[in-house]
């Protein structure tokens, strides 16, 4: 079907995400701006070159899937299976989509990726972003155009149209289609958030037929909450989905509300004494936390045994490193895993990196001039 | 073998928090809940010490324990203070009376002053009048902004600063999912703001303590505490479409328990673009009561009632404004579309 198509095609396996550089959470500076008076030339340009390279017989290209290393599928499956809950095991499943899409952009030399969402997969994701606690990333998640890789962007070209559309499109113009079975599929409505969300909308829409196209305006007039966008520190960028971390711990906001209520449940009514409150150091608490609720009912019985004594000690440090450098939901997301041991070399890699830098800052950070801070 | 608190790890715990999924004993969870309510009260800097405070009671379960929570965290880390009990009767029959009991109980434990306004010698109407032109579908904007609106002079009438509401967590994530739903980008922005702005006159700033607290959580410090509290759904709330967003929540719930607080947090980043155009806050030309409009919302609706013309207020209206204060009357074919009611 894709070579149908007559356009360049490659096959990628998902297995192949364990092979990714580190580079591919960074983000890469983007390509100088062109003014619009160039567009046309561009354009010219490409369908030149487009013309000349079409002389090339599709034979040549991979026509069969790509050998994947048996070891890697079963990395990959360990890595699936670490994740308890199927809402985590989605949401990773997307990152590891996203990183491989935009690798794969970067060594064939794409400037530009067009995702296929159309108006109701995206309504949908935008529901379900706003439950998954990713309302500051709802802009890049969901808006047209998506540039927070830099060099590579990615385009929804197709987010005008609502599903019932392409289909009758499809069917009189008689455009081939596959189905492929998601992590989702057939299973029943509270298996996982995004399952749940998406008959939520279809039900809503019945009864309110705008529904999706309210939602739709909605994601339109939406923009990230730009703090210190600016910096090409990569430190600031969350490691698993490479947006602006939402993570500062604000006063009296549903952040901090949180962190103090895990510190509060392990902490001893405090009696007769009255009003000695103790000290909130939510580091030391947080992974023992993290355990208790991730164990869910049988599991709490664990916290007889001491707070700090839930889970190995040897993986604390490692769980709550990952933490900081991760965006709220990414947090979440981990939360839900057993163990990070099986995430690909290259994304602990490169948190290890930025510990390491972030270390570095800290020791010098006396004498850092801040951007805008002092004399000219 | 019995589960442990892993507060105090010594008793045997009682309760699984909703929130956390932790296993406290009654008196730890007292704690951790009351601390949590301290906590957002001093880091959003809701009261200043000296000032009135309007409780907003409505014998509900949120309200009750509100009720209870300030006038001990009051005592009990001296915020200096004084409380007043406010409730509005919108004249329900078989609901409101009955939750007013409750109220006036509530007044004679905690020894609180107590004012009780209607809807009845505010507007001229009750609810169940309401209802009667409106029919059951739009009835709970009525009785919203009119709530709004009554709490607002039962606060002048008790010279209160503030207003503290029993909103809970539930309630803030219920509303942030019904602004994308409904595509309400004005309210988007404001509804997860845990203390209004005060501007204007008419208006007294509102807060709302308990907004990271639980319904559920709620619900078991009222159990546990053995807190009296009537608890019935209105008879007319059925059919809101505010009942969509609380199933689907409360379905959230049950997936992730965190899903709460997440929403909130959702709501909390959001940011609308620049360019987008945003209503500007002003005054009604009838009433003086604050309005994005040139007539206020109640106004608007009063006058729908008051001559029969039920859809009034719902839906756009703007254009009609000024022939409504210039007191013009209408043409028949607009006459003929906010006849129009649909049981």
């Amino acid at each position: 079907m894709f070579k149908a198509t007559g356009f360049p095609f490659h096959t990628v396996a998902l297995e192949q995400v364990m092979d990714l550089p580190s580079s591919v959470v960074a983000m890469a500076p983007s390509p100088s701006e062109q003014p619009a008076s160039n567009y046309k030339e561009a354009v010219g340009h490409f369908l030149q070159s487009t013309s000349s390279s079409r002389s090339t017989p599709q034979d040549e290209e991979q026509t069969s899937l790509p050998e994947v290393p048996e070891a890697h599928t079963h990395f990959l499956q360990q890595l699936i299976g670490s994740a308890k809950t199927l809402t985590a095991r989605q949401d990773l499943l997307n990152t590891l989509r996203q990183h491989l899409l935009v690798h794969t952009a970067r060594t064939e030399g794409y400037g530009k990726v067009m995702l296929g969402d159309n108006c109701t997969r995206l309504a949908v994701k935008l529901l379900t972003s706003i439950t998954l606690g990713r309302g500051a990333q709802l802009a890049q998640d969901t808006g047209f155009s998506d540039a927070r890789y830099g060099d590579i962007t990615l385009v929804r070209p197709m987010r005008d149209y609502s599903a019932k559309e392409i289909a009758y499109y499809n069917h009189m113009f008689s455009v081939a289609s596959v189905f492929t079975p998601s992590l989702d599929t057939k299973t029943t409505d509270k298996a996982s958030i995004q399952r749940l969300t998406e008959s939520f909308v279809t039900k809503l829409q019945e009864d309110f037929p705008s529904t999706v196209s309210t939602i739709y305006r909605t994601s339109e007039k939406l923009q990230t909450t730009c703090r210190s966008s600016a910096k090409a520190e990569p430190s600031d960028k969350c490691l698993l989905c490479v947006c602006a971390l939402d993570t500062a711990v604000e006063n009296a906001s549903a952040f901090q509300a949180t962190l103090t209520s895990e510190q509060l449940s392990q902490t001893k009514y405090p009696g007769a004494a009255g009003t000695e409150i103790p000290r909130q150091n939510p580091e030391s608490s947080a992974p023992s936390g993290q355990c208790c609720s991730s164990g869910g009912a049988e599991d709490c019985g664990r916290a007889e045994r001491g707070g700090g004594g839930c889970c190995s000690s040897a993986k604390e440090p490692e769980t709550t490193d990952l933490k900081s450098l991760l965006c709220y939901s990414c947090q979440l997301t981990l939360k839900d895993m057993s163990s990070v041991e099986h995430l690909p070399q290259y994304i602990l890699s490169e948190a290890q990196r930025r510990q390491r830098r972030s270390q570095m800052r800290e020791e010098i950070s006396e004498f850092l001039l801040e951007d805008g801070e002092g004399g000219d | 073998m019995p589960v442990l608190c892993s507060g105090c790890k010594e008793k045997r715990a009682a309760l699984k928090r909703p929130k956390t999924g932790h296993s406290l004993c009654k008196e730890c969870f007292f704690w951790a809940f009351e601390e949590e309510v301290h906590r957002t009260i001093v880091a959003a800097k809701l009261f200043k010490p000296g000032e009135t405070v309007g409780i907003a009671a409505s014998g509900g379960k949120d309200s009750t324990v509100l009720a209870h929570v300030m006038k001990l965290l009051n005592e009990r880390y001296s915020y200096g203070l004084e409380l007043m009990l406010l409730s509005v009767d919108e004249g329900i029959t078989g609901y409101r009376d009955d939750s007013l009991e409750t109220v006036k109980r509530n007044q004679q434990q905690y020894e609180l002053p107590l004012k009780i306004v209607s809807y009845e010698e505010l507007y001229g109407w009750t609810m169940d009048a309401i209802v009667k032109q409106v029919g059951l579908k739009n009835n709970c904007t009525f009785c919203g902004v009119f709530r709004r609106q009554a709490l607002d002079r039962g606060a002048i009438m008790l010279k209160v600063d503030k207003i503290c509401t029993g909103h809970n967590a539930d309630d803030v994530a219920e509303t942030v999912l019904m602004n994308v739903l409904r595509g309400d980008i004005a309210r988007l922005r404001r509804c997860t703001a845990i203390s209004t702005v005060s501007e204007g006159e008419g208006v007294v700033p509102r807060c709302k303590p308990l907004k990271y607290a639980y319904e559920k959580e709620i619900v078991l410090y009222a159990y546990f505490k053995k807190l009296d509290y009537f608890s019935t759904e209105c008879v007319y709330s059925p059919n809101a479409y505010r009942g969509h967003a609380r199933t689907f929540l409360k379905d959230l719930e049950s997936v992730r328990p965190s899903s709460i607080m997440d929403v909130i947090h959702s709501g909390e980043n959001l940011s609308v673009r620049d360019g987008v155009k945003m209503p500007v806050q002003g005054t009604c030309n009838r009433c003086g009561y604050i309005s994005s409009q040139a007539l206020c919302k109640s106004c608007v609706l009063l006058e729908g009632l008051n001559r029969g013309l039920p859809k009034l207020g719902i839906g756009k209206h703007h254009r009609l404004h000024d022939k409504l204060l210039s007191q013009q009357p209408l043409t028949e074919r607009e006459e003929r579309k906010l006849k129009s009611v649909d049981f």
